[in-house]
């Protein structure tokens, strides 16, 4: 008995690691414990499963997307800073090569699936239907799905630190070091299974966003009517329609290979390991622009609102999106000049891959012009957005730089690399994300995040990018590679190592500036009263915040681009409130508690195939298979809101 | 408002002197990539040089005219600045930014398709190029010699003013082979055959690493890169075979162990190891891989001494 509590210790909780493990052991077990108490003391339980955890509201979803994007920055950036000290110093023993290469792995894969994804699913959720005047999006039901599957699969991926071992074969995971001939070890399967079950959910938000997009905007808002945010989230989800399913087929080919002996990327037995890495970056590169369009969408929106005037240009920027939704995903090989494809095919690619730039400049220009003779607000969107400029002018330029494929032959797995796509990835869409959390924090919440705070969080996190980043570009012109747990002195990379460093540990406290921004605001932050309080243009700001569950009382008919500002300017907002013989009863769809278990059933069907433990993964796909059948056989999944509920709430919020 | 302006400034002083900092120290040879010793990295270096002027020509300004609206547009009391909320489109403007990007990355573009063509061409034509098989290993970097018979590990030695065409391999995970200072780096595969043509025109030693991550050792996969003038490389082979012990199939198999090791030397190894290995990793699936060359695919354990990547860099010579 206790030899076998001995044996399970060691082979799936490594309590033989030492320290790192034993830490993390106690500090999830408190953080459960903690969970658990706070839930049962305050008798939160009902409230957390009817409020929260069964709900198909479009808002709820979009706040719990943003709280797990907040968690998951936390974890990513915990890892980011193992590393930074780890590289501090050359020769230096704070991480063993192992725990440095699980880090550096899971930074990666959960920055990008698990921080940078929730985070733009946050915004979609938040703000889409509200802008286009609809009251949830198309599929309210399969909304929740996503959420839950997305949810598990980042749950599956983090436990694996502490159960089995984490992924260690960097997030990009290319064969054939990924394969059974030299990684055995469980933590390469819960990186493909994880992102299998996250990447499911991701695709269904992309259909769900692009019908939303095309079917539920309020009459009389053409296309050209739409608000830029709105466009980018439809550019980024068709991004996300053509390329998450070419992922998702690299990670099951994967998973085969090395479940049942299959052979899709082992060359010795006749497969092809640069079809992974060309599937893979057929994904992973127009990932960039899932990301990024929905950040310029964000920047368009606060540039417009803060500068107090019309976007400039918006079909060029309309023209600018879908160039890049095209072009974009065209542009994958520059992954790997270095692969051999040829001279053919790398100038393709290389040309593709500066045409990008055309229309990102094109953007760049427009957001300048939209200040120009506006009148701007350096509020905390606006900062961002500012920030955002500088940072990414230069991701843009050391992008183009990148792009000249034999150029590209110097830079390629070196440390100018790594600078470029966290200049990209943080200037772009991070800033990206804040500056969009703070622009729509008081419609989520209705109080504002405090500005001092904020400030300090804006500074902090933008010099230490900058001392963080700058020295990498340098350590890669001074031939140091990404990825190694050390460095020998002789080369003089420490120097710059250790101003990185630094950087990367002011950015950390720029962070916490944000949590503590974050805490103090909830108590003592600006209460948003008008739903207005940015002095808004779009449908989203004619509403009260929070916003009630229906959305719109009644469905606005939309005439201009900017609708609500246009009607502010011309003294008609009245004719966006709801007058009480137009309320008619509202169809919503009901909660469900199904698509939490359906994660569950995910979630330990995900187990069983991580440790080839055949039992739970078949009963866990039973379970997915009976969730489905009960869906496909519900009948009564919608509910009528009564005109008389309406009116009364509309009243008390004074409305009416 | 004045003293964030104030702040602003300040850190974009603090960043262009970093930028210039890091400029005038890339004098320094420790900037590997910034001081190439021979044509290929010299034409990547212009490359570098050439986007990085180009790019700075159209950020620059941008950055200038950010920071002149963000002041001048400031919401403030008494802001003289004209406002209009409704000036939303200019068509010659917008012309003009959709053709700034375009003209530039045409420039770069041509200038990228040129160099990326000239790179798969030997750098030198009027000289005998040298071959040197290269096989990454877990974590080691096997150097074969196929016309000087000859073998390293963890460090190569080549003639000065030679084009070397190097022939790429891995009997582990793949990596890539990346020496800075004599230019830029290619993957090496299992069951793949690679080529790359590198050359030191200034004798000295010179850094190289795999550069794509291979697992637990991959910090500790690092060579040399010994250039030194035609005599001494010769005087270097008689040497290595008069007194370095020969690699064995054994040898080689115990060399594919998993380990860290320093630097070793032998005076032979076993004939068509590299075409070998390349087959049996896979090339033998690998339509076109081997089968381009003249004779056809090699049989396991052929003994053909003449290798045939040799006689394939030969040809590529003597077409040039």
């Amino acid at each position: 008995m206790w030899e076998a509590i001995r044996q399970f210790g060691d082979t799936y909780l490594m309590w033989k690691e030492g320290p790192l493990i034993w830490a993390s052991d106690v500090l999830i077990l408190l953080t459960i414990a903690g969970i658990v108490a706070v839930l049962t003391y305050f008798k939160k339980w009902k409230w957390l499963w009817d409020e929260w955890l069964t709900t198909v509201d479009h808002k709820k979803i979009g706040i719990m997307y943003l709280i797990c994007a907040l968690l998951m920055f936390f974890r990513g950036g915990v890892d980011a800073l193992l590393m930074r000290t780890q590289l501090a110093l050359p020769n230096n023993h704070f991480l063993d090569a192992e725990h440095y290469d699980q880090i550096f792995t899971t930074h990666g894969t959960i920055m990008i699936l698990f921080m940078a994804m929730p985070f733009i699913f946050a915004l979609f959720n938040i703000a889409v239907p509200l802008q286009i005047g609809a009251r949830d999006v198309a599929f309210p039901y399969l909304n929740a799905i996503s959420f839950w599957l997305f949810f598990f699969g980042a749950l599956l991926f983090n436990i694996s630190f502490v159960f089995g071992g984490s992924p260690d074969a960097g997030w990009t995971s290319y064969p054939p070091l990924t394969e059974l001939g030299f990684d055995k070890g469980p933590g390469e399967n819960y990186y493909l299974v994880s992102l299998l079950i996250s990447g499911i959910g991701t695709i269904g938000t992309g259909i769900n966003f692009i019908a939303t997009i095309l079917k539920m905007r309020a009459p009389g808002m053409t296309m050209m009517k739409m608000p830029l945010f709105s466009w980018a989230v439809l550019a980024s989800s068709i991004v996300i329609l053509t390329v998450f399913p070419a992922l998702n087929v690299a990670l099951a080919l994967l998973l085969i290979d090395r479940l049942f002996g299959a052979h899709f990327f082992t060359i010795q037995a006749g497969g092809n390991p640069m079809m992974f890495i060309n599937l893979f970056w057929v994904w992973g590169h127009p990932e960039v622009y899932i990301v990024v369009l929905v950040a310029f969408g964000v920047y368009s929106e606060v540039v417009a609102t803060f500068s107090r005037k019309e976007i400039f240009g918006y079909k060029s920027m309309v023209a600018s999106l879908m160039a890049i939704t095209i072009v974009g995903d065209l542009t994958w090989v520059h992954h790997f000049f270095t692969m051999g494809a040829g001279p053919d095919v790398n100038s393709f690619f290389a040309v593709s891959t500066m045409a990008v730039g055309i229309p990102t400049g094109v953007k760049m220009f427009n957001w300048l012009f939209t200040m120009y003779r506006g009148r701007i607000r350096l509020t905390l969107p606006m900062l961002w957005t500012l920030a955002f400029i500088v940072c990414f002018a230069f991701a843009g330029a050391t992008g183009v730089m990148l792009a000249a494929a034999p150029a590209d032959y110097q830079y390629h797995n070196s440390y100018f690399l790594v600078a470029h796509f966290h200049q990209a990835l943080i200037g772009g869409v991070v800033f990206g994300m804040l500056a969009g959390m703070y622009y729509w924090w008081p419609k989520m919440f209705g109080f504002k995040l405090d500005e001092r705070l904020g400030r300090w969080a804006f500074w902090l996190f933008n010099l230490g990018f900058y001392v963080c980043f700058v020295p990498q570009y340098a350590l890669g012109f001074m031939g140091m590679q990404r990825r190694m747990y050390t460095y020998p002195a002789v080369f003089g990379w420490g120097p710059l190592n250790f101003i990185s460093t630094v950087g990367a540990y002011i950015m950390g406290l720029g962070f916490l500036f944000i949590v503590a921004q974050v805490l103090y605001s909830i108590k003592y932050g600006e209460r948003d009263v008008t739903g207005d309080i940015w002095d808004g243009r779009t449908l989203e700001w004619s509403l009260p915040s929070p916003v009630p569950h229906y959305n719109f009382a009644v469905i606005p008919y939309v005439t201009h681009r900017d609708m609500w500002w246009e009607l502010k300017e011309q003294g008609r907002t009245q004719e966006l409130r709801p007058r009480p013989e137009d309320i008619r009863p509202i169809h919503m769809p009901n909660n469900s508690g199904r698509p939490f278990l359906l994660g569950v059933c995910f979630f330990v069907a995900g187990l069983g195939f991580v440790f080839a433990w055949w039992l739970l993964a078949v009963l866990g796909l039973l379970g997915v298979g009976a969730c489905l059948l009960a869906r496909s056989f519900e009948t009564h999944d919608e509910h009528d809101v009564p005109a008389e509920e309406i009116r009364r709430y509309e009243a008390q919020l004074g409305r009416l | 408002m004045g003293q964030r302006e104030m702040r602003r400034r300040v850190t974009r002083v603090g960043v262009i002197a970093v930028a210039a900092a890091l400029l005038l120290s890339g004098c320094s040879p420790q900037y590997m990539v910034l001081n190439p010793v021979g044509p290929v990295g010299k034409k990547e270096l212009d490359l570098i040089l050439l986007s990085t002027v180009l790019i700075m020509m159209v950020i620059l300004p941008v950055l200038a005219l950010l920071f002149y609206i963000v002041w001048r547009y400031r919401d403030k009391p008494g802001n003289k600045a004209p406002y209009q909320p409704r000036w939303s489109e200019n068509k010659v403007l917008e012309v003009i930014w959709w053709g700034i990007p375009i003209v530039v990355v045409a420039i770069l573009g041509t200038a990228t398709v040129k160099t990326t063509y000239a790179l798969v061409k030997p750098p030198e034509t009027n000289v005998k190029p040298l071959t040197v098989e290269v096989v990454s290993l877990d974590w080691k970097w096997l150097f074969l010699y196929p016309d000087q018979g000859v073998a390293t590990v963890n460090y190569c030695e080549i003639p000065t003013g030679v084009p070397v065409q190097f022939e790429l391999t891995s009997d582990a995970p793949m990596n890539s082979f990346w020496v800075p200072q004599l230019g830029g780096q290619e993957y090496t595969m299992p069951g793949m055959a690679m080529r790359l043509w590198l050359q030191a025109d200034k004798p000295g030693t010179y850094y190289g690493h795999g550069a794509n991550f291979t697992g637990e050792g991959f910090a500790h996969d690092e060579f040399r890169v010994v250039a030194v003038d035609e005599t001494k490389f010769n005087d270097w082979v008689t040497h290595v075979k008069q007194t370095a012990p020969a690699l064995t199939k054994a040898g080689y198999a115990q060399l594919k162990r998993p380990s860290i090791m320093g630097t070793a030397s032998y005076k032979s190894f076993p004939p068509g190891l590299f075409n070998d290995t390349v087959w049996a990793d896979g090339g033998q699936y690998m339509p076109g891989m081997l089968n381009d060359v003249p004779g056809g695919a090699p049989k396991h354990g052929m003994q053909d001494t003449s290798s045939m990547s040799s006689r394939m860099a030969q040809e590529a010579h003597m077409s040039s």
